[in-house]
C-alpha cells in the first residue's frame, strides 16, 4: 500500500494560502491573491486526483472491496485511556470522490472569480474567504471521527457566513447571512445532541469502531443502544434523527431550508461553490458517512426518505414560479438535494439493495458539475445585466454565446435528457425508488417532469424571450477567466454520466452491475421533455401565455410565488410566539429580577456610604479625635468589660 | 522637706497630658498642635521616670526610655516643622483646617 500521507497537503495548502491572504493580502499581494489562492488550489486538486487515481485504481481494493483506509491519525485530546479526540484522515470512495468534487469545483470556481470579482475593493479577503471555506470542506470530507466532522461542520458555517455576509454594507446580505448561520447553528444543535448520544452509547468516536460496534447485533453496545427508548422511539433512532437534522440544516432540507434561497446574496461565484456543489451536500454525506448505522433503522430512513421526498416537490414548485434567476437555482438546488437524500432513504446496506445509496452518490457527483456550472452562467449573465431579476434579462443568445451553449448542456443534464451527466444519476435514483417505495416513486417522477420545466422557464427567460437591448452589449461576454471555467465544467456535465460510479462506490464496496433500462427511462424522460416543451410554448417568446397559466392555477401560484409562506410561518412562530412567550418574560426577569437584586446591592451599599462618608472630613484633628476615642473604647473595655 | 508621694507626680504628669490633648484637639495652629504633642510626650517621660524612681530604685530601665523618648521627640519635630513648611507653601497658611483636601 501506498503512504498516503501526502494527502493532508490538499487541505492545509487552502489553510495556508487563507492565513498568508488573510494576515497579508490587502497590503502585500492586492492584485496577486487571486492568482495565488488559485495556484494553491490547483495544486490541492492536482493532488485530488492523483490520491482518486491511486485510491481507485492501484490500492483501495481488496478482494474487490474498497477498504476504509486511515491515511493519517493522531491523538489530539485524550481523556481517558478509552476516551479520545482524535484527528485523522479517512480514505474510502465517499471520501475520495468528494475531496474531487470539492477541489475541482472549487478551482473553476477561483479561476472564475478571477474575472467576476476583478476590481473588487476586498479582493484578497475574498479568496481568504474562499480558501478558508475549502480548507474546512475537504477537512469535513476527510474526518475521521465524528466529533472532527463537527468541528469542521462549524468551520463550514463560518466560513458560508462570511462569504454571504461579503457585501456587507448591503443590510440584505447580512439579514441572509445572519439567517445562514442562525438556522444551521440551531439544526447543528441536534447534531451535537445526536453526536453526544451516539458516542455514549457506542463508547467510542471513531467512525470505524462506532459504526462497527453499532451494527453488529452481537455488541453489548447495539443492545444497549436499541432497548433504550425514549417518547416511543429507541435511543439510536433519536441519535440517528438528530444527526439527521444536523445534516438537513446545512442541506437545506425542509423545514430548515429557508435560509438557502436568501444565501444568494453572496457573491455568485460563492453560492456555485458554498450553496450548490459543496457545503448544501454536506447533510447527504454525512447521512452517507453514518449509513452503515442508518440502514439498521427503518425508522430514522423512513425519516430521511420522505423529508428528502418533500423537499425535493416542495423546492420544485416554488422554483417555478421565481423570478430571481439564482432563487430559481437556489431551489432547484434544494430539490435536486432532496434527491440525494430519499435516495439514500429507500437504500439498503449492501449489494443489489445498496443501489440507492450508490445513486445519491452518483447524483451528487454529477449534480456538483452541472449545478455549479449553471451558477456561474448565472453570474455571467449577472455580471452583464448588472440584474438577478428575469424581466431585466432575455435575447442574450447572441451576446453570450460561450454562456448560451454551456447553460443548455447543464439544463438538459439537470432536466435529466440523455446521454447528459444528470440522466444517468437521477435514472439510478428513480430506479432504486421505484424497487423499494411506489409513492416516492411517484413524486420523485413528477419533481423531474417538474424539474426541467421550470429549468427550460429560466433558460428562456435569459436567453430567448425577447431581442436584446443594444446597451446591454457594452462590456461582452467577461474575460477569458469567466469563459474557462464555463467550457470545462460544460464538457464535464456532458460527460460525467460516464464514469462508471456503479463500480467504484457503493454502499458496500464491492462493485455493482448497472445498466439502463430504455424501458423504464422512458416515463422520466418523456416528462422531462414534456416539461421542456411546456416551457417551450409558454416563454419562448414573449406573450400572455404563461401569466394567463399562472392565474389559472389562482391561489396555488400565488403560495407558491410567496414560497408557501414559510418564512412567514417562521417570523410568526419567533416573533409572536418565541419572542413574547419567552423571549420578553426572560427579558423581564433579567431586567427586572436579576439586575434588581445586583441594583439593589449596589444601592444600598451607595446608601450606607452615604451614611458613614461625614467621618471622612478631611480634617486631621477629627481623625486624631476618633482615633483616641477607639484607644479609651479598648481601654476600657479591656479593663472593664473584659474579664 | 516631705517626701513627695508617687500620686502627686502621676496627678502632674496626668494634668500636663489632658492639657496636650486638649491643645491637640482645640488648636487649628499646627505649631500649637506640636507643641501639646511635645506636652503629651513629656508627660509620658514623666510617669516612666517616676515608676522607674518609686518602683524600680535600683535600675535604670525607665530613664533610658525617657531619653530614648525625647530623641525621637526631636526626630518627630523637624519632621514635623518640615511638613509644615512644605503645608506652608503649598497653602500659604498653617491651619490644618485648610488642608482638607484628602475627604470623601
Amino acid at each position: 500500500m501506498n503512504n498516503y500521507s501526502y494527502i493532508a497537503l490538499i487541505p492545509l495548502l487552502p489553510l495556508a494560502t487563507f492565513l498568508m491572504l488573510g494576515l497579508f493580502g490587502r497590503k502585500y499581494f492586492k492584485t496577486f491573491s487571486g492568482t495565488i489562492g488559485t495556484a494553491s488550489l490547483l495544486a490541492s486538486t492536482v493532488l485530488s486526483l492523483y490520491t482518486a487515481y491511486n485510491y481507485f485504481f492501484i490500492d483501495g481494493k481488496v478482494n474487490g472491496v474498497f477498504q476504509k483506509i486511515i491515511a493519517l491519525k493522531y491523538t489530539w485530546l485524550q481523556f481517558s485511556p478509552n476516551v479520545s479526540i482524535d484527528m485523522g484522515i479517512i480514505l474510502d470512495p465517499i471520501s475520495v470522490m468528494m475531496i474531487v468534487v470539492v477541489t475541482f469545483v472549487s478551482l473553476m470556481v477561483h479561476i472564475f472569480s478571477l474575472g467576476y470579482m476583478k476590481g473588487e475593493e476586498r479582493f484578497a479577503t475574498y479568496y481568504a474567504f474562499l480558501s478558508l471555506f475549502t480548507f474546512s470542506m475537504l477537512g469535513l470530507v476527510l474526518s475521521s471521527n465524528i466529533f472532527q466532522i463537527y468541528m469542521f461542520w462549524e468551520l463550514v458555517g463560518v466560513s458560508s457566513f462570511l462569504l454571504i455576509g461579503y457585501y456587507f454594507e448591503k443590510p440584505s446580505a447580512v439579514a441572509a447571512a445572519k439567517k445562514a448561520f442562525i438556522v444551521t447553528r440551531f439544526a447543528d444543535l441536534g447534531f451535537l445532541i445526536g453526536i453526544l448520544i451516539l458516542a455514549f452509547y457506542s463508547g467510542t468516536l471513531d467512525f470505524g469502531v462506532l459504526i462497527e460496534r453499532l451494527t453488529s447485533t452481537q455488541s453489548s453496545q447495539y443492545i444497549s443502544i436499541t432497548s433504550a427508548s425514549f417518547l416511543g422511539a429507541s435511543i439510536l433512532t433519536w441519535g440517528l434523527t438528530l444527526v439527521f437534522i444536523g445534516g438537513a440544516g446545512k442541506s437545506a432540507m425542509f423545514p430548515l431550508h429557508i435560509w438557502l434561497p436568501d444565501a444568494m446574496e453572496g457573491p455568485t461565484p460563492v453560492s456555485a461553490l458554498i450553496h450548490a456543489a459543496t457545503m448544501v451536500v454536506a447533510g447527504v454525506y454525512l447521512v452517507a458517512r453514518l449509513f452503515p448505522v442508518f440502514s439498521i433503522d427503518v425508522t430514522a430512513l423512513q425519516i430521511v426518505t420522505y423529508v428528502g421526498a418533500f423537499s425535493a416537490l416542495l423546492a420544485a414548485i416554488i422554483a417555478c414560479t421565481q423570478t430571481d434567476i439564482k432563487r430559481v437555482l437556489a431551489y432547484s438546488t434544494m430539490s435536486q438535494i432532496g434527491y440525494m437524500m430519499f435516495a439514500l432513504g429507500v437504500s439498503k446496506y449492501g449489494g443489489e439493495n445498496g443501489l440507492g445509496y450508490m445513486a445519491s452518490m452518483f447524483h451528487l457527483f454529477t449534480h456538483a458539475f452541472f449545478k455549479s456550472l449553471l451558477f456561474l452562467g448565472a453570474g455571467a449573465v449577472i455580471h452583464l445585466v448588472h440584474s438577478n431579476e428575469m424581466k431585466d434579462m432575455g435575447g442574450l443568445r447572441k451576446l453570450m454565446p460561450i454562456t448560451h451553449i454551456t447553460f443548455l448542456i447543464a439544463c438538459l443534464a439537470i432536466a435529466g435528457i440523455p446521454p447528459f451527466a444528470g440522466f444517468f444519476s437521477k435514472e439510478e435514483i428513480l430506479l432504486a425508488a421505484y424497487h423499494s417505495n411506489y409513492f416516492v416513486y411517484g413524486i420523485a417522477v413528477f419533481t423531474s417532469g417538474l424539474t426541467a420545466f421550470y429549468m427550460f422557464r429560466l433558460y428562456y427567460s435569459i436567453f430567448w424571450s425577447r431581442e436584446a437591448d443594444v446597451h446591454d452589449a457594452h462590456h461582452g461576454e467577461g474575460t477569458f477567466s469567466m469563459k474557462l471555467p464555463l467550457i470545462i465544467l460544460g464538457v464535464c456535465a456532458l460527460v460525467a454520466g460516464f464514469v462508471p460510479i456503479a463500480s467504484l462506490i457503493t454502499s458496500d464496496g464491492a462493485a455493482l452491475e448497472t445498466h439502463v433500462d430504455i424501458k423504464f427511462s422512458a416515463l422520466p424522460v418523456i416528462l422531462a421533455v414534456l416539461g421542456i416543451a411546456m416551457a417551450t410554448f409558454l416563454y419562448k417568446t414573449k406573450s400572455d401565455r404563461a401569466s394567463n397559466v399562472a392565474e389559472g392555477f389562482g391561489g396555488l401560484y400565488t403560495a407558491a410565488y410567496k414560497k408557501f409562506y414559510i418564512d412567514e410561518i417562521y417570523l410568526f412562530i419567533t416573533k409572536k410566539i418565541i419572542f413574547n412567550l419567552i423571549g420578553r418574560p426572560a427579558a423581564w426577569i433579567d431586567k427586572n429580577i436579576v439586575d434588581g437584586f445586583m441594583n439593589l446591592l449596589a444601592t444600598t451599599t451607595g446608601k450606607i456610604s452615604e451614611l458613614i462618608k461625614g467621618f471622612q472630613s478631611g480634617k486631621v484633628q477629627n481623625y486624631a479625635l476618633y482615633f483616641f476615642g477607639g484607644i479609651l473604647g479598648l481601654a476600657v473595655l479591656f479593663i472593664y468589660l473584659w474579664k | 522637706m516631705n517626701e513627695i508621694s508617687i500620686t502627686q507626680i502621676l496627678f502632674v504628669s496626668t494634668a500636663l497630658f489632658f492639657i496636650g490633648m486638649y491643645g491637640l484637639f482645640t488648636r487649628r495652629n499646627m505649631i500649637t498642635m506640636l507643641m501639646a504633642i511635645e506636652l503629651i510626650l513629656n508627660s509620658v517621660n514623666i510617669n516612666f521616670v517616676a515608676f522607674n524612681k518609686y518602683l524600680y530604685p535600683g535600675k535604670l530601665d525607665g530613664v533610658f526610655f525617657t531619653i530614648f523618648v525625647i530623641t525621637i521627640a526631636a526626630a518627630e519635630a523637624a519632621v514635623a516643622i518640615a511638613i509644615i513648611i512644605n503645608l506652608y507653601r503649598s497653602h500659604h497658611s498653617i491651619d490644618v483646617d485648610d488642608a482638607s483636601e484628602l475627604k470623601y
